[in-house]
């Protein structure tokens, strides 16, 4: 059987030299990103230049996600939330196109890696920490202590919320990793059946047809996978905004 | 007991986890529907925590799923 990990494999398509025994070259992951962020750039740019009063289909994907974005943010962290309208927009479309593009056969996965995640995650994590000291101040720390609980308990509330705190970051990052890996791990594995049960003879042909739609309804599932994550990360990004604008429970 | 083998033992009891965030999502899944037929106009307003309550419920068991991950590739 094929190696299902093999996808993920990071390779140098140009070394540009070594800083400090680290070597830094343009690799397949740094390209995918690179396809991403002009795709998103060209969709955005294509979609706003003709500034149709009935738009047409690119406007709309464009006005589509902004909008969608917008009323994420306003739900989840009112009006005051809107000025991190360019970080939240800026995540939810690299993610969802980074994993789109990411289904297209023979292509790298740009989210599937922990470290791309993290550091999205680690941004948030201390733009939230930033911002929530420079606007309360000290006052932050309400965050931590819920109102109206029992002073006798009150410690071991603080102690749990400190520490779901302090877990963000990781189950932030970890969500949308170990999602699209174990999605790209499970078609590879499907996949990888076909060409097992295709290998013997016209009865393993019949049967490989099972596997085949399988690996079908399976990149559909993933399709809504990479736009659910891409949201989930979106709206999780504006949930812990909210604890940084309104610390108060 | 080999090495090797009580790796991918380990990792096949790792993923029995995986199992209670499947109960949890199917729970939250199962009473926001039960809801939104009761009180469609009310159900749009509750997408957001929806999709909240999914996201964190399904975190546990992507870390069931990370540690199987672990033992499986990288350990």
């Amino acid at each position: 059987m094929a190696d299902p990990i093999h996808q993920f494999e990071i390779h140098n398509i140009v070394t540009l030299g070594q800083i400090g025994g680290h070597e830094i070259a343009f690799t397949n992951s740094a390209l995918f990103m690179a396809i991403t962020v002009v795709g998103i750039w060209a969709l955005l740019m294509g979609g706003s230049a003709a500034r149709a009063l009935v738009p047409g289909r690119l406007q709309s994907i464009a006005e589509l996600s902004y909008e969608f974005v917008a009323n994420t943010i306003e739900s989840t962290a009112g009006k005051a939330g809107m000025k991190f309208f360019p970080l939240v927009f800026t995540l939810f479309m690299f993610i969802l196109v980074a994993n789109i593009i990411g289904l297209i056969p023979y292509t790298f996965t740009v989210t599937s890696h922990i470290i791309i995640t993290a550091a999205l995650a680690l941004l948030v994590f201390v733009t939230v920490l930033v911002y929530g000291f420079y606007k309360n101040g000290l006052g932050f720390f309400r965050l931590f202590v819920p109102k109206g609980i029992p002073i006798y308990i009150l410690p071991l509330i603080v102690f749990i919320e400190v520490l779901s705190f302090l877990s963000r970051p990781i189950s932030h990052s970890v969500r949308l990793f170990a999602n699209m890996l174990a999605g790209h791990i499970t078609l590879k594995v499907f996949a990888s059946f076909i060409t097992l049960l295709g290998g013997l003879g016209i009865a393993g042909v019949a049967g490989a047809t099972l596997p085949l739609a399988m690996v079908v309804a399976l990149t559909a599932l993933e399709l809504l996978v990479a736009f659910l994550q891409a949201y989930v990360f979106a709206i999780l990004t504006c949930i812990y905004l909210n604890d940084a604008i309104h610390p108060g429970h | 007991m080999d090495p090797v083998a009580a790796k991918y033992i380990g990792a096949g009891i790792a993923c029995i986890g995986m199992g209670g965030a499947g109960a949890g999502v199917g729970i939250i899944f199962g009473n926001y529907l039960a809801a939104a037929l009761r009180n469609p106009s009310a159900a749009q307003g509750q997408f957001g925590n929806l999709i909240f309550g999914f996201a964190v419920t399904e975190a546990l068991g992507i870390f069931s799923l990370l540690i199987a991950l672990l033992l499986l590739f990288a350990l």
